[in-house]
């Protein structure tokens, strides 16, 4: 906890120190994060990889505000965030995150246009405003003519598009993306990587957990888990990262 | 919660609900037929004592009624053989109760007869009643044309009739029928007045108000036809003496009425060996009425609890399987970024608008019943604003109170399990 906090801090989006999330199941503790460093630039793309139950999922969900660490700090674009309630996690979630799911998540019951609309329910825009937020967002992922379409009457790929487009809603600064080609062929899964990609390179942070090589080659940096550790980081196109990188996997 | 977002939030309940349209009527039967039933027995039981109420009050809360009753002993005796019975009040009953008791105001004594009267060609057996002037203050009446009975005829035992409308109307009299002669049992008689007859069944009251053709001062009565009537029956001739039927009393205050009504009892029984009198006090009928309106009201209560709990209860058990049900909604909703407080409303909002509407639909339906029941039976119902307002936010507050826990349940959920649930 000692060590000071590199220089070039500021740039990052987020950043866990000594990051421990320990579930107690009887007698035997759980540790799915066992004190993790690290830190992820504005603007990057990393995919998380590792084996099952390696601590993943564990971390996208601290990450996005949806769960609380057992010990340590997460500083969310420079901010704790580590001890916010419950409230002020969910207005984190509300202005600065948006979600993608392998499982895509849309309520089967609400329209097209109304799943992407959804948070601006939360956000308090009015009807026609957010009509019109959601109608150029199903056109920039390609359902502009399927918004008063139920997901059930979708293919895989396009509901996840409808997925994305919500994500997309609040204008968030970081996307998470829990294995969001998981339940997609190979080629609908590429195309929802494509999409990433470009989400990415007009600005986007994008942070996603896979398993499959394939997917996780999009994204331009690449941690491995394991154990609920970092085990080894990977990054292509941030070169300057990598000695800051193993600085804070050491500790 | 500003107002707009409280519209939206309600619309959002509405839509939620019409996706489940069977299940959410469904839902509603229970507060649907606990409101509706609660309105309209309400109505009736309000019907049923406001005519009541009314009937009595037309007696007078201030007045004691006393009328004559033929003694069971006499009857049995004067099928026998032609006899004289004799009973009833008496003209010193009247005096001495005019004159022994401070509360009483007024006095007024009646006696029933029943005779021939004569207007031109027309001739119909009439009731026929001798009373004072004070009578029409006791049990007062419209008085369509003319004048009622004054003390000055009284005086001068002059020979004038007022009619009722049914009198009227039976040996064909009209307005200009006034000033003209009638013939009662061969006595001439000037009519000077005519009055409405009160509406509603007041025959089981006691006063004999609808039996009451025609009305003459009760000193002309005694003078023309005596106390002695002679009534035949099968064959054998009966004969009674009465010398009044009845004696209305006024008190001037309700809280003396009960005393007084026990004074002129225990008065008039030093004189009467016989019961051949009885009492009646519109007053304590309309206390006694009250007291059942009252119970009724507490019975009826409870039935509406009782229904009113079993439909909150119904919708609570539906409300609990929805959360479940939608789980992954709420894990869906809370991860975009929605509050615990967001989604308590959310489901709060979807059980007060079910019960509500049910509440509304029940109001409906209980509103309906008694306009329904007063059409096909002529009963009267009557439905009062309270009546209406109760039941509705009663059945608001159900959907609040049985709302509340699965709502709380809801936000409950744990997103991440949520969003992990299938
Ligand atoms: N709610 C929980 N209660 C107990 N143990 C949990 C819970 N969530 C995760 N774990 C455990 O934490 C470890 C990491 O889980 P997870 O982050 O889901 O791994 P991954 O996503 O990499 O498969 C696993 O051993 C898992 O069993
Ligand atoms: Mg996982």
């Amino acid at each position: 906890m000692a060590a000071p906090i590199p220089s070039d801090s500021n740039h990052d989006i987020v950043r866990l120190e000594n990051a421990r999330k320990i579930y107690q199941m009887g007698t035997e503790e759980v540790r799915a994060l066992a004190g993790v460093n690290i830190a992820f630039h504005k603007g990057s793309f990393w995919a998380i990889m590792g084996p099952s139950g390696s601590g993943k999922s564990t971390m996208m969900n601290v990450l996005g505000c949806l769960d609380r660490l057992t010990s340590g700090a997460y500083y969310l674009d420079g901010k704790d965030v580590s001890r916010l309630d419950d409230d002020s996690l969910s207005e984190l979630r509300l202005s600065y995150l948006g979600f993608i799911f392998q499982s895509f998540n849309l309520i089967p019951q609400l329209t097209v246009q109304r799943n992407i609309e959804l948070p601006l329910y939360y956000l308090g825009w009015d009807a026609a405003r957010s009509a019109q937020r959601a109608k150029e967002l199903a056109e920039m992922v390609g359902l502009g003519g399927r918004l008063n379409h139920r997901p059930t009457e979708l293919s895989g790929g396009q509901m996840q598009r409808v997925a994305i487009a919500r994500a997309l809603t609040n204008d968030p600064q970081i996307i998470f993306a829990d294995e969001p080609t998981g339940n997609l062929d190979s080629a609908t899964g590429e195309q929802i990587m494509e999409l990433l990609g470009n989400l990415n390179r007009q600005g986007k942070t994008i942070i996603m957990v896979t398993h499959e090589p394939d997917i996780a080659a999009h994204a331009r940096s690449r941690l491995h888990m394991m154990d609920g550790l970092i085990d080894r980081i990977e990054t292509e196109t941030h070169e300057t990262d990598q000695p800051y990188q193993e600085h804070l996997a050491r500790r | 919660m500003r107002r707009t977002s409280l519209i939206r939030n309600i619309w959002l309940g509405v839509e939620n609900l019409l996706l489940h349209k069977l299940r959410s009527f469904l839902t509603m039967l229970g507060v649907v037929f606990g409101v509706g039933s609660v309105v309209a027995m309400l109505s009736v039981g309000e019907g049923a004592s406001a005519e009541a109420l009314a009937q009595i009050r037309m007696l007078g809360s201030h007045n004691i009624i006393l009328s004559s009753v033929k003694p069971v002993e006499d009857e049995q005796s004067s099928t026998v053989h032609s006899h004289m019975s004799i009973y009833g009040l008496t003209y010193a009953d009247l005096e001495r109760i005019a004159s022994s008791f401070a509360a009483i105001r007024q006095v007024a004594p009646v006696k029933l007869m029943r005779k021939e009267v004569r207007l031109h060609d027309r001739a119909m057996e009439l009731r026929v009643v001798g009373t004072t002037p004070e009578w029409f203050d006791l049990v007062p009446r419209e008085v369509l044309a003319g004048r009622v009975i004054l003390p000055s005829d009284q005086q001068k035992l002059a020979p004038v009739a007022v009619l009722t409308e049914f009198g009227a109307r039976k040996i064909l009299a009209t307005r200009s029928t006034i000033g003209q002669n009638v013939r009662i049992g061969g006595d001439a008689f000037e009519v000077i007045g005519i009055l409405r007859n009160e509406t509603g069944s007041s025959a089981s009251m006691q006063i004999p108000d609808q039996e009451v053709d025609v009305y003459i001062p009760i000193e002309v009565a005694r003078r023309y036809y005596g106390d002695i009537i002679a009534r035949r029956t099968a064959g054998s001739r009966e004969r009674e003496k009465v010398e009044l039927h009845q004696i209305i009393v006024r008190v001037d205050h309700t809280d003396h009425v009960e005393s007084t009504a026990v004074g002129i009892e225990t008065m008039l029984n030093r004189f009467h060996t016989k019961t051949d009198y009885a009492m009646s006090v519109p007053l304590a009928l309309l206390k006694q009425a009250e007291a059942t309106k009252r119970t009724f009201n507490i019975v009826l209560g409870s039935i509406a609890g009782i229904s009113l709990l079993v439909g909150g209860i119904g919708i609570m058990n539906i409300m609990l399987a929805s959360v479940t049900e939608r789980t992954r909604e709420i894990g869906i909703r809370r991860a975009i970024g929605a509050k615990r407080r967001q989604i308590v409303v959310q489901f709060l909002i979807e059980t007060v608008v079910l019960s509500t509407f049910g509440g509304l639909i029940g109001l409906g339906v209980g509103v309906l019943i008694p306009f329904l029941i007063t059409y096909f039976s002529g009963m009267a119902t009557v439905v009062k604003w309270s009546g209406i307002l109760l039941p509705l936010s009663i059945s608001m507050a159900i959907g609040i109170l049985f709302g509340l826990y699965p709502a709380i349940n809801a936000a409950r959920v744990d997103p991440i399990v949520a969003l992990r649930h299938e």
